[in-house]
């Protein structure tokens, strides 16, 4: 593969916003018909680096060669024309337009505006290819799967030649995922060009051809991925050596007891549309209980019931206080039921927005828990500050200091800061949604950790996860559910990848029949 | 019965007509996700701006009888100017420096209508006339002229003739906005840099430059409707404050509506007609009652907002990033 003419050549590229360098000096070469994983933690400069290839941004010194000659890439528009596209982390497509729109958009075709002729180009496309999209179809009533796959059509509706991935598979199942690499690896044949940005070593393996690695901002080095181990790998990622196998203690039996018992619950949303179907299950102490699906099954609806968030049409959801006291949870108020050392820390999509204030900073965030406590009419700030304090130093949180908004914080900071926020109190039930979502390695093992440490203080966690590997090595045992109903408990040492998954999209697993 | 609704409805489409210049540019303005609430202003200043270019040409006249082409083009293209002016100042503020959409378009909203008042004024102090008013007659006569068959085809012409021309420039421009809107590419540009404007900077769209001619575009046509007000309702004759809230009813209509030029057209008629059936409805001498017959457009504003959200249908919303600002690299 060497040896030929490289497509691209990125020359010392350098690109900093304000004081944080995002990239510093970096060369690579991407080579037509092959798959190139851009492997490197959080932060760095991994999807920067891919913008300034696609015209979202500016280099600040350097220079993109592409066929041996110098380009300069000003704007997306300039990159489609070089044949580069970008399939970015949000998507961007228009949710009121169809898919047909969404394709066309931006685009100057000679000729009038037909969009009956440019939906059956998609189609012959789609067909071409085997996606699976209508072009006539909406963006609001399509799945995540449905709206990549409008992205990666859209790419190659412009007739574009290399297609960079930024993290394709963060909200796609299992199965999505296969799907997805066949349709990538029909393209590669094809002789386009793919780049996939990532921090998942498991799909550098089973996708790429060549990795390369970048750390806080510079190039550290490529690999041939054939001839590369995953530790390797995850050595020139972090910088230093690691261990990959989260921790998993076995539970204390000796103090095990149910805390949390649901049982028939059912939840409708405002529309009608059932969002939990009669669901059952046990929560113990001292244990960590998974909950996989894919996203959207039902997960948060089932937190919030158990928060005294939501709504619960029928069913029941107890509180085991100590083995003769037992508190119906439904219908007690949210505060009382936090009160009683419920804590929920969710981590939405956008990161923040629940829980966290963005435009308040860290000791504010702390007071959102505490500032009911006490008499007196003026809040106290002096122990959230102290709190906030004691958060940064345990949990390594990059910070100026405590009184920096949260909004300016790198993702990962903030979620340490949320996780950080609801452990502080002490619970008895833990429940935490997406707590290492876009977080990498190593912030994510610190995550892990926590986890592990309230679940040898008794507590009784409920982990709702995304990344099925980390919910494997992680959780004691885990429920699935699939489309708002359990569709089986099983035990996380004894489990396969394969199995859950399968539970994830069908009712009790099985074969396809 | 008949003979009422006859006379009616030529009241009704005058009094809808400004609404409609006004509800179709704001609908542009809001389909590149602008919400200018300065139309009540810009509609001002487009009147006002007319105004004084009438004036200072019937004044040079000095009794002679007047050009038609200028009498008409001088009004027309000063009310163009002042209204695009308008237009320029809201999109320097909220797209270039991206000022708070809500307090910039109330300001504008302030300074037009302050502006339409100062300039009417020392109008009026330079006629030297007894009533405050302007008198523009001939330049009226002008834009009041009606298609020449209209006096012989009976009730039909009545109702479908009896208008000057400004009122079927208005139901053009409405049909071409909704054609541009929905079926050409550039409308389809447009409606996605109020939806998305992330996606189609992506998609190599200028959002910058959509926003500022949409806006622009827009403010124009609000404009006119303060020149069809004066030149052709009100028979060429400038007071000032006269002109109400006509554009906040624009603003209404554009949510009556759900931000379809088309249906503005039949829509802005209706409103026009609940704004004056206070003055068709036997209400004796109770002036109370009036008063509650007039808010019979914001009323049915109200029940529409209601059930649109109650319908919870995405097309029915409004642009997605309306009245939010753009900043490419913002985070």
């Amino acid at each position: 593969m060497h040896g030929k003419q490289p497509a691209v050549s990125l020359r010392n590229i350098s690109k900093s916003f304000g004081p944080i360098q995002a990239n510093n000096d970096v060369s690579l070469d991407i080579y037509r018909g092959e798959v190139l994983a851009l492997l490197g933690e959080n932060g760095s400069g991994k999807t920067t680096l891919m913008n300034m290839l696609s015209g979202i941004y500016y280099p600040d010194t350097g220079q993109i060669l592409m066929d041996g000659k110098p380009v300069s890439i000003g704007s997306p528009k300039d990159a489609f024309d070089h044949g580069v596209g970008m399939i970015h982390q949000h998507f961007k497509l228009v949710n009121v337009f169809t898919a047909t729109e969404n394709i066309v958009l931006g685009l100057k075709d000679e000729g009038g505006f037909d969009l009956k002729a440019a939906a059956a180009k998609v189609k012959k496309i789609c067909d071409d290819y085997g996606f699976d999209v209508d072009p006539n179809q909406k963006v609001y009533d399509m799945s995540v799967s449905q709206k990549q796959t409008v992205e990666i059509v859209k790419l190659l509706y412009r007739g574009a030649e290399i297609l960079i991935l930024d993290e394709p598979t963060a909200v796609l199942t299992p199965q999505e995922t296969d799907k997805l690499f066949a349709v990538l690896r029909n393209m590669r044949d094809d002789g386009k060009t793919i780049v996939i940005i990532t921090h998942k070593l498991t799909e550098v393996k089973e996708l790429s051809d060549r990795v390369v690695v970048l750390r806080k901002g510079e190039y550290v080095g490529e690999m041939v991925t054939a001839e590369a181990t995953t530790q390797e790998m995850t050595n020139m990622m972090v910088g230093r050596q690691v261990t990959l196998n989260i921790d998993r203690p076995d539970p204390e039996m000796k103090y095990r007891m149910e805390r949390i018992r649901v049982k028939n619950l059912t939840i409708k949303n405002r529309e009608g549309v059932t969002k939990l179907d009669n669901v059952s299950f046990s929560a113990y102490t001292g244990e960590i209980l998974g909950i996989a699906g894919i996203s959207g099954s039902g997960q948060k609806e089932l937190l919030e019931a158990i928060a005294g968030l939501q709504t619960v049409e029928s069913g029941s959801i107890e509180y085991n206080v100590d083995n003769e006291q037992v508190e119906q949870l439904i219908g007690m108020d949210p505060l009382k039921i936090a009160g009683m050392g419920v804590v929920l820390s969710f981590v939405p999509e956008d990161r923040l927005g629940m829980g966290l204030v963005g435009s308040m900073d860290l000791t504010d965030n702390m007071m959102l828990r505490s500032f009911r406590n006490g008499l007196s009419p003026l809040t106290d700030r002096k122990e959230p500050r102290h709190l906030a304090e004691l958060v940064v130093d345990e949990l390594e949180v990059n910070t100026p200091g405590v009184d920096t908004p949260v909004s300016k914080l790198s993702g990962g900071n903030v979620q340490k800061v949320l996780v950080g926020r609801e452990i502080a109190a002490a619970p008895t039930v833990l429940l935490s949604a997406y707590a290492v979502r876009g977080l990498d390695v190593n912030s994510s093992y610190l995550i892990y950790d926590l986890l592990n440490r309230q679940k040898g203080n008794g507590v009784a966690v409920i982990y709702v996860g995304e990344d099925l590997d980390v919910l494997l090595e992680l959780c004691d045992r885990i429920l699935v559910l699939c489309g708002g109903k359990v569709s089986g408990i099983v035990d996380g040492r004894t489990t396969t990848k394969n199995e859950v998954g399968l539970m994830m999209t069908k009712l009790g697993g099985g074969e396809e029949r | 019965m008949f003979d009422f609704i006859i006379s009616f409805i030529p009241r009704a489409v005058a009094q809808g007509i400004p609404l409609l210049y006004g509800c179709t540019g704001e609908i542009i303005t809001e389909k590149s996700g602008n919400l200018n609430l300065g139309i009540p202003g810009v509609m001002y200043v487009g009147g006002i701006c007319g105004v004084i270019g009438s004036f200072l040409y019937e004044r040079t006249l000095g009794g002679a009888p007047i050009n038609p082409a200028l009498g008409i083009l001088i009004p027309l293209i000063s009310c163009i100017v002042g209204s695009m002016l308008m237009g320029l100042i809201y999109c320097f503020l909220t797209v270039t420096l991206r000022a708070n959409q809500n307090v910039t378009g109330l300001a504008m909203t302030t300074f037009g209508i302050g502006l339409g008042n100062f300039f009417g004024g020392s109008l009026i102090k330079l006629t030297g006339a007894d009533i405050p008013s302007i008198s523009l007659t001939a330049t009226s006569n002008l834009f009041r002229t009606t298609l020449p068959f209209a006096g012989s085809t009976g009730w039909f012409g009545q109702v479908f003739f009896s208008y000057g021309f400004l009122a079927y420039v208005a139901i053009l421009i409405a049909i071409g906005a909704s054609f541009c809107l929905n079926r050409t590419r550039i409308g389809l540009q447009l409606r996605a840099v109020g939806e998305n404007p992330a996606t189609a900077d992506a998609a190599g769209i200028s959002i910058t430059r959509y926003k500022y001619v949409a806006t622009c575009a827009g403010c124009v046509i609000a404009g006119l409707g303060g020149l069809y007000f004066v030149m052709d309702y009100a028979n060429g004759i400038w007071s000032n404050d006269a002109f109400g809230d006509r554009g906040w009813l624009a603003i209404a209509l554009v949510i009556f509506t759900i931000w379809r030029p088309a249906a503005s057209i039949p829509a802005s008629i209706l409103f026009g007609g609940l704004y004056i059936l206070h003055l068709f409805i036997p209400t004796g001498t109770d002036l109370a009652v009036k008063e509650l017959y007039k808010m019979l457009p914001y009323i049915v504003t109200i029940v529409v907002l209601v059930l649109t959200s109650l319908r919870n249908k995405r097309e029915n919303q409004p642009p997605e990033s309306l009245g939010l600002p753009y900043f490419r690299e913002d985070r």
